[in-house]
């Protein structure tokens, strides 16, 4: 059992970086979208999404301070979801 | 240890919210699901699709919502340093900006209905499959989304007014915390809603 | 050891009197108990339900009831037993009131939640009993498939909200299970050290947490397209129809590991216990429930090999079934060798669990012939696989929880039962069963098509004996439950540890008082570790 100590508070500098990040990725995923690159184009914004959500996650929701189990089933959940996603294009990429 | 009363174990508390959260992410995935297998079906559609939506409204309900996110992690720094006039400060913005977020998405709904873009009209029919299911898609995932906005505020108002009634303070912010927790979850996911269906251009 | 009133006695707070000492409780035993008399309400319900489908089949066309209401029969059959019975059972029933004593706890995580969830399966079933009155009842199948779920103007709406809202209560039992292991184990009590019923309720939670949702989503799908018509499963709006069935067997068919792991759980506690040995393969078993809960996450489109989906995905699912089957038969084989060179002790609980054995590897076999691609179409929709399923959820769950009840009720309400009428209600049940889901399978091999109303002239006689042995079955039932309410009511007082247990739930009077442990509970480093348990003269509660 494990029992956090006096908990890490997030400063305000600190929150102002993460969320200046946030709005720069922002602006990047939506000039990439301009750019015709075919079917890399999805593909990268999902990417671009994935970082940004890494930073609400890590830092808003303070996720880079939590417990391992926390970090753990967060990634479970993740991949399962990604597992279902995943397995359905057995079928739909070879009908 | 025997923890006496499970309640005041903060971090079991902050687990359970944390599983309704993967619920949460689960329930949105099944509609991901069904994005994943009709994009890979109606690509050109949905690109036409993409195009047709208002990028700048869907740009700036992306900056609201991060914005938003922002003021709930400060409001949480605010009472464990004590400042609660900073924090119902934060806490209020963060209802606002949900609030306009949801203004926002009524009037691109509003504009979309105008013009006949709604399930089962005549000029979705018209327009063919692709099309169809790219609203289709759009409705029902901004509309749950939509949904969870406004469970959300309404967990932030309970959350200002423990705030405002000394119940959440420096030493006690659990259900301020948990309520942060989902709202950035909602958050987290408008953060891939809108890659996927404004910027597939 | 204090005398202290038990739980029966004592509401979780002094100020609750009446019928609000349980109304508004937050005791996990009491909400157990309050599970177990609705979920029994609505078992009853369904086998009733089931009876009527089982008369109405044993002559060929008409016997009792028009073919509408065959279908608004069975569809009630389906729901009732798996949304109102079989997933919730085992855990809000038995998982609720001894998690937190096996674990050496005093409550769940969650109290308060709990005694919300309790409201929310309530809640669900007034919403199934609404959709009698909306429309009439449903006539899709426990499975609503579009197109006919969405077109249809039977009360379908009600009927998946009700699943809806009972889904909320599995999660969040689920939710609430998994904080309780992971915060609430008392000292001592590692992973290592905790019995095998509370790891087959966690790896359960997990499952109940992630596969649930999806089936909410699905079942919001249907209400929104027949309120909306948005189109997303309609083909002639661009929609796939096998995007539907995909989406609800990613949850369905986890569910049915949300039937049978915890049922796996009772078993695996009632094998050493009247074995008088450690079970066979502790990690092993551990290691099998976690690999079922995963790989059984992986296989949903099984249901689906003849639905037109892509042959590589039949293949693929095909292959995976297979592998899900591996982790089963490791738990069939630590039971079997549980009992080999034990000091075996024959009682009620020991009798279910055998037969459970028996039925369960029957439905797992002709599970094979199912997940095997090619045999697959020649019995899909057939009644091979309604006899499947029966085993193993009714054989297999059913029985289980049986044997969970036989072996429990002394802790639970403190009073034995008489063993010769349990034997007598349980060799009845089993025969009944026997005679009535074999003809089935043979039926379907056979070629006859499940939720048919009426059938070739050839079948008839298999569906005549097979409705011989649903009364039968019925008859079983009904004197097994007959047998532990007069236990209830004039058997004798139970000790706290009638049978010679190890884990935790033994050390506590029977029945618990209100806070489970009145002085800090004793983990053997072992939970198995049966040397200490003296031998008893006989296992029939004469201590």
């Amino acid at each position: 059992m494990e029992d956090n100590g006096v908990e890490h508070i997030l400063s305000y500098p600190k929150l102002v970086a993460v969320l200046c990040v946030l709005f720069g990725l922002t602006a990047v995923t939506i000039v990439v979208s301009r750019i015709e690159l075919g079917i890399l184009n999805i593909w990268i914004a999902i990417l671009i999404a994935s970082i940004k959500g890494s930073f609400v996650l890590l830092f808003f929701m303070h996720l880079k301070y939590e417990s391992r189990l926390l970090k753990m089933t967060f990634v479970g959940t993740v991949v399962c979801l990604a597992i279902l996603i995943g397995f359905i294009f057995w079928d739909i990429s070879f009908r | 240890m025997m923890v006496d009363t499970a309640s005041s174990d903060k971090v079991g508390v902050k687990l359970g919210m944390w599983l309704f959260l993967y619920t949460e992410i689960m329930l949105f995935g099944g509609l991901f699901v069904l994005y994943a297998a009709y994009y890979t079906r109606y690509t050109a559609d949905f690109i036409q699709g993409g195009k047709s939506l208002d990028l700048f409204m869907g740009a700036f309900n992306t900056i609201i919502l991060l914005a938003s996110s922002f003021t709930v992690a400060g409001s949480i720094t605010a009472v464990r340093r004590q400042k609660k006039k900073m924090a119902l400060g934060m806490v209020f913005t963060s209802i606002v900006f949900g609030l306009l977020f949801l203004v926002n998405k009524y009037f691109e709904w509003g504009h979309k209905f105008e013009i006949g873009i709604y399930p089962g009209s005549q000029t979705l029919k018209q327009a063919g499959h692709g099309k169809s299911i790219f609203y289709g898609l759009y409705y029902v995932i901004t509309g749950l989304h939509g949904l969870h906005i406004v469970i959300g505020m309404t967990l932030l108002s309970i959350s200002f007014y423990f705030i405002a009634s000394n119940r959440v303070h420096a030493e006690r912010y659990v259900v301020l915390e948990n309520s942060g927790l989902y709202w950035h979850l909602v958050d987290l996911i408008w953060i891939f809603i809108f890659p996927l269906f404004y910027l597939i251009l | 050891m204090t005398d202290a009133p038990s739980y029966l006695e004592t509401p979780s707070s002094p100020k609750l009197k009446g019928i609000w000492a349980w109304l508004l409780t937050t005791d996990h035993k009491r909400i157990g108990l309050m599970y177990l008399m609705a979920i029994l309400f609505w078992f009853g319900i369904a086998v009733g339900l089931g009876l009527l489908i089982r008369v109405e089949l044993m002559t060929v066309g008409e016997t009792i009831m028009s073919a509408e209401t065959y279908n608004a029969v069975f569809t009630l059959h389906g729901v009732i037993m798996i949304f109102l019975f079989i997933i919730p059972g085992i855990p809000a029933i038995l998982g609720n009131f001894l998690l937190p004593i096996q674990i050496g706890a005093d409550d769940v995580f969650f109290p308060r939640l709990n005694l919300f969830s309790w409201y929310i399966y309530i809640i669900g079933g007034i919403f199934a009993v609404i959709s009698l009155f909306t429309g009439g009842a449903p006539n899709t199948g426990w499975t609503f498939y579009v197109p006919f779920s969405v077109q249809t103007e039977s009360g379908v709406t009600f009927t998946v909200l009700a699943a809806f809202i009972l889904g909320m209560s599995s999660m969040l039992t689920g939710l609430n299970f998994i904080t309780t292991i992971h915060r609430l184990r008392t000292r001592l009590m590692g992973w290592l050290q905790m019995p095998l019923f509370s790891w087959s309720i966690y790896a359960t939670s997990w499952v109940q947490l992630l596969a649930t949702p999806i089936l909410s989503i699905t079942l919001l799908l249907i209400v929104i397209e027949r309120i909306f018509g948005v189109g997303l499963f309609d083909p002639n709006k661009g929609g796939d129809p096998i995007l539907y069935q995909h989406l609800f067997w990613m949850y369905s068919h986890p569910a049915v590991y949300i039937m049978i792991l915890p049922a796996m759980g009772i078993i695996s506690e009632i094998m050493p216990v009247f074995s008088r040995k450690a079970i066979f393969g502790y990690k092993g078993i551990v290691a099998s429930s976690l690999a079922i809960a995963i790989a059984g996450s992986l296989v949903w489109a099984h249901h689906m090999f003849t639905s037109g989906m892509s042959d590589t995905a039949v293949f693929v699912f095909s292959l995976l079934t297979f592998a899900v089957a591996i982790p089963s038969a490791i738990k069939v084989f630590s039971w079997v060798s549980t009992l080999y060179k034990g000091s075996i002790v024959m009682s009620p609980p020991l009798f279910f669990a055998l037969c459970f054995i028996y039925l369960f590897s029957v439905g797992g076999l002709t599970g094979l012939l199912l997940g095997a691609a090619g045999t697959n179409i020649h019995v899909h929709d057939t009644h091979f696989v309604v006899a499947h399923f029966h085993f193993v959820m009714f054989g297999g769950t059913a029985f289980a929880f049986f044997g969970g009840l036989h072996f429990w009720w002394p802790k639970l309400f403190g009073q034995m039962y008489n063993f010769k009428k349990a034997y007598i209600s349980a060799i009845l049940l089993t025969v009944g069963f026997v005679l009535h889901y074999i003809p089935m399978l043979i039926l379907g091999l056979q070629g006859m098509p499940r939720r048919y109303y009426n059938y070739l002239p050839q079948f008839e006689t298999g569906n005549f004996f097979a409705g011989i042995g649903a009364f039968l079955m019925v008859a079983g039932m009904a004197f097994m439950f007959i047998n532990l309410l007069q236990g209830l009511l004039k058997g004798e007082r139970a000790p706290a540890d009638p049978w010679g247990g190890t884990t935790l739930e033994w050390t506590i009077p029977s029945p618990p008082p209100l806070h489970n442990f009145s002085e800090p509970p004793r983990v053997k480093s072992y939970p198995y570790d049966f040397s200490d348990v003296k031998k008893k003269k006989s296992a029939h509660g004469q201590v």
